[in-house]
């Protein structure tokens, strides 16, 4: 059984909150999407089956709605309106992202609905916050990831190309991890009370707190770190830390070594290729890493001019060994070797890698309506006590009226 | 303090970001967090410890500023594991404790004498969560990462990115932050298992799994489309993957790198904005399909009209049109002058009692019976021990001072 079996969820639809109501259902949660009749415009997005258009044929919609049932009801009608209340009253959770006065103009805000559940967690994902008016401009996951910080950290040496922001609504998604959290730890204290409460999630807080150095730099010494291509902003430069590998894609070669061993690896490595003094000068620096009596320190590093040589030509001999190699085996003989690297995979290429597999991320699901299976990413993490599960394909629009509101 | 988790003990050897960062949200909603650092290299495996930033020139282990931001209001604890009263103790402590959490690369614990197998036997509903880059199970289980590392692996890097360039990635650990929440998630969700059966479980939480997933709909388009991302101008991050929306984008304004980023949702966003830039060129935009076909050329002739203008300038004559716009805001910005993250308490100040008084990433939520709090920095080393030995153990000060003269604690 999964570990929130039992526990029912309404979600007003909204594609700023789908990932958290597909986290709870996956994760065992009646989850009940409330959408409009003409359905949620993210029916609409692609990509789509076989590159068709249609209203059950969106991959995204297909994504974030795993595992729930969708009904209808319109929130502006009164008879709709009283539906949703009874379905809120057999609830524990109301999941909305709506305008922040919007419920409590139609009189289903917490205020009115706690009387009738005392212990309902009406969880609220808005951009700014409940009390902020800011939330009801019209934002989307780019202009909310501008205001909140991330894209300042991400993108090129180069600052004449823009900041980038990061791919697939990620905005949204570390929300949707916050209003998670925040149902969990309010359902604790549930448990050991009896009570509900309401919570306020802001989406450009979220992202404000999730910046890594960018914050706390300034936070603590006021410094302001400074974009970099494919490493961590900083507030000084830092080294290249990309390398094109001889099958045209890249390898994050990680931090350099810091042990005896781990040069002479190095060595052998660059022998093995052929390489000398001739194709690489540094080579001596690579020698005495190996000839040194312990690890560098690395608080040396940009202090001591030997252990600074040396770290810079270890950073060198990885690139002109990985710029010889294809990127996979690069990162399998660097980890192999002990060495800390990265293959930079595309989704897929990830996707279809034997790790992954091995980890059961592909998850195949069957499809009724098309009568396909479908190959779905699995769990985030799994409790093997009470596991992770796509119970169900994403719901066609009003699909279970009847199972849900009855007549 | 906080009641939501009042009732949690978590014997925590968390680290850096990704660990530490979980368990800071557990402590500011009320859970005793016991963090079991190393009195021999002093907490030294957690790299933030004593590292930068500083509040000012002084340097040392207990004066790491990134430590103080992720730790706040844990119990900070010393133990000499490679001892026997050291283990003997660590077992006293996790038998009172409902979770124990760790981060370290597979099988570290498992080598002191503390994995799952051993800790059900010290405690039999223990929670036991480790977070680790490619987890414990699987052909990489050996293999290590960090942040960066767990992004470029899972698909992360590759997708954050603009055409004809190399991949321009995270500058930062998305995934530490990432996968901490997911930690969050996963003790959370395994404490309330355990109440409702007694059962205890080993969450083995990896972090380029949870990264891998969230590629979701790209991974749909390959398995069901087989569509790549890599492919001839795939990605460009900084336009819309899914709502068909033209333009939007990351433009340039006047000043220092500063930037503005713009969306039109539909014709009626984009006639606004026509109409703001009040240039004939717009006329060759009209409809959705135009937008989407010439984006290139429409981002140009944006830039051009943006990068003459201030950036919160603009973004307050096109907030009062109603266009999704926002200034892309740097760190002083956000954090200084941003009226919205102050309101919202986001920046609460800790007392550290050798830093001083310092501000913290505080959490971006707020509960309307049990919120959260943070009051006190994170721990100095050790600077918890007497306290826990004594008030959670029993111990006498006599006893301690003992321990302290073996080099136990």
């Amino acid at each position: 059984m999964s570990v929130l079996n039992g526990i029912r969820v309404i979600e007003i639809a909204n594609e700023r909150i789908a990932f958290a109501g597909k986290l709870l259902a996956d994760m065992g949660a009646d989850v009940i999407l409330v959408e409009p009749s003409e359905g949620d415009p993210s029916r609409n997005y692609p990509p789509f089956l076989e590159d068709k258009p249609g209203p059950d044929r969106s991959l995204y919609f297909w994504h974030y709605h795993t595992s729930k049932r969708g009904i209808t009801l319109d929130l502006d009608d009164e008879d709709d309106r009283n539906r949703f209340l009874e379905l809120v009253v057999s609830a524990d959770v109301l999941l909305e992202s709506e305008p922040i006065r919007r419920l409590s103009l139609l009189g289903i805000d917490y205020a009115d609905l706690r009387e009738a559940n005392p212990g309902l967690l009406h969880v609220a994902v808005t951009p700014y916050g409940r009390d902020e008016p800011l939330s009801d401009l019209p934002t989307t996951d780019l202009t909310l990831m501008a205001a909140g910080g991330p894209p300042w950290s991400c993108g090129y040496d180069d600052h004449s190309l823009p900041p980038v922001r990061g791919w697939g609504n990620q905005g949204y998604n570390t929300a949707c991890h916050y209003a998670v959290m925040s149902f969990f730890t309010a359902l604790m204290h549930r448990q050991a009370t009896g009570e509900g409460q309401f919570i306020d999630v802001s989406i450009t807080a979220a992202l404000n707190v999730t910046t890594e150095r960018a914050s706390f730099c300034w936070l603590v010494d006021q410094s302001t770190v400074q974009r970099q291509t494919g490493r961590h902003a900083a507030v000084q430069p830092t080294d290249d830390a990309q390398v094109l590998c001889a099958d045209g894609c890249y390898v994050n070669t990680g931090v350099p070594p810091r042990f005896p061993h781990e040069y002479a690896r190095m060595l052998a490595w660059l022998s093995e290729l052929k390489l000398d003094a001739t194709d690489f000068p540094e080579l001596v620096f690579i020698e005495m890493g190996a000839n040194l009596d312990g690890p560098i320190d690395r608080t040396l590093v940009g202090v001591d001019d030997t252990i600074t040589a040396i770290f810079s030509a270890a950073r060198q001999a990885l690139a002109l060994v990985a710029s010889k190699m294809s990127a996979y085996d690069y990162f399998i003989a660097c980890q192999d070797a002990g060495l800390v690297a990265g293959i930079i995979y595309s989704p897929e290429e990830a996707f279809e890698d034997e790790h992954f597999k091995a980890r059961g991320l592909h998850v195949p699901l069957h499809h009724d309506d098309l009568d396909m299976t479908v190959t779905y990413p699995g769990a985030p993490f799994n409790l093997p006590k009470s596991p992770w599960c796509i119970s169900k394909r994403a719901p066609h629009l009003g699909e279970h009226n009847h199972e849900v509101l009855g007549s | 303090m906080s009641a939501a988790l009042a009732n949690f003990r978590i014997c925590d050897f968390t680290g850096q970001l990704a660990g530490a960062g979980a368990t800071k949200w557990l402590t500011a909603f009320g859970a005793e967090v016991i963090r079991i650092e190393d009195p021999v290299r002093e907490g030294r495996w957690d790299i933030m410890r004593g590292g930068p930033p500083f509040v000012d020139e002084r340097r040392g282990i207990n004066l790491g500023g990134s430590f103080n931001n992720h730790n706040t209001d844990k119990l900070g604890i010393t133990l000499n594991l490679r001892t026997g009263k050291g283990k003997e103790i660590l077992t006293e402590i996790i038998k009172h404790s409902d979770a124990v959490t760790e981060n370290f690369s597979a099988g570290v614990l498992e080598k002191w004498g503390f994995g799952y197998e051993q800790l059900q036997k010290i405690k039999s509903d223990i929670v036991y969560v480790s977070n680790c880059g490619f987890g414990h199970v699987g052909p990489y289980s050996q293999y290590k990462t960090w942040g960066p590392l767990v992004q470029a692996v899972s698909g992360l890097t590759f997708s954050s990115s603009l055409p004809g360039e190399p991949p321009a990635g995270w500058g930062f650990s998305y995934m530490d932050h990432t996968g901490a929440y997911y930690m969050v998630i996963a003790i959370l969700a395994a404490l309330y298992h355990r109440q409702r059966t007694g059962e205890g479980q080993w969450v083995d939480l990896s972090c380029t799994d949870a990264a891998v997933t969230l590629n979701g709909p790209a991974l749909l388009d390959w398995t069901v489309n087989d569509r790549p991302m890599r492919r001839e101008n795939s990605p460009n991050s900084n336009r819309s993957q899914f709502a068909r929306m033209a333009p939007h984008g990351i433009y340039p304004c006047t000043g220092n790198d500063d930037w503005i980023a713009i969306a039109c949702r539909d014709d009626a966003d984009w006639q606004k904005l026509a109409a703001a830039i009040d240039a004939a060129w717009t006329n060759d935009y009209t409809t959705l399909q135009s937008r989407l076909d010439r984006q290139d050329k429409l981002d140009a002739e944006i830039s051009s009209w943006t990068e003459k203008q201030d950036k919160f300038l603009l973004q307050n004559t096109l907030r009062s049109q109603n266009i999704p716009v926002a200034a892309l805001q740097k760190p002083q910005e956000r954090i200084d002058w941003d009226p919205t993250t102050n309101n919202f308490g986001l920046w609460p100040t800790v007392e550290h009692p050798e830093m001083g008084n310092v501000r913290v990433d505080g959490l971006p939520v707020h509960m309307s019976k049990t919120d959260w709090e943070m009051n006190r920095g994170g721990p100095c080393l050790g600077e918890h021990t007497e306290e826990v030995l004594i008030n959670l153990l029993g111990m006498t000060t006599k006893e301690v001072q003992t321990l302290r003269e073996e080099n136990v604690i």
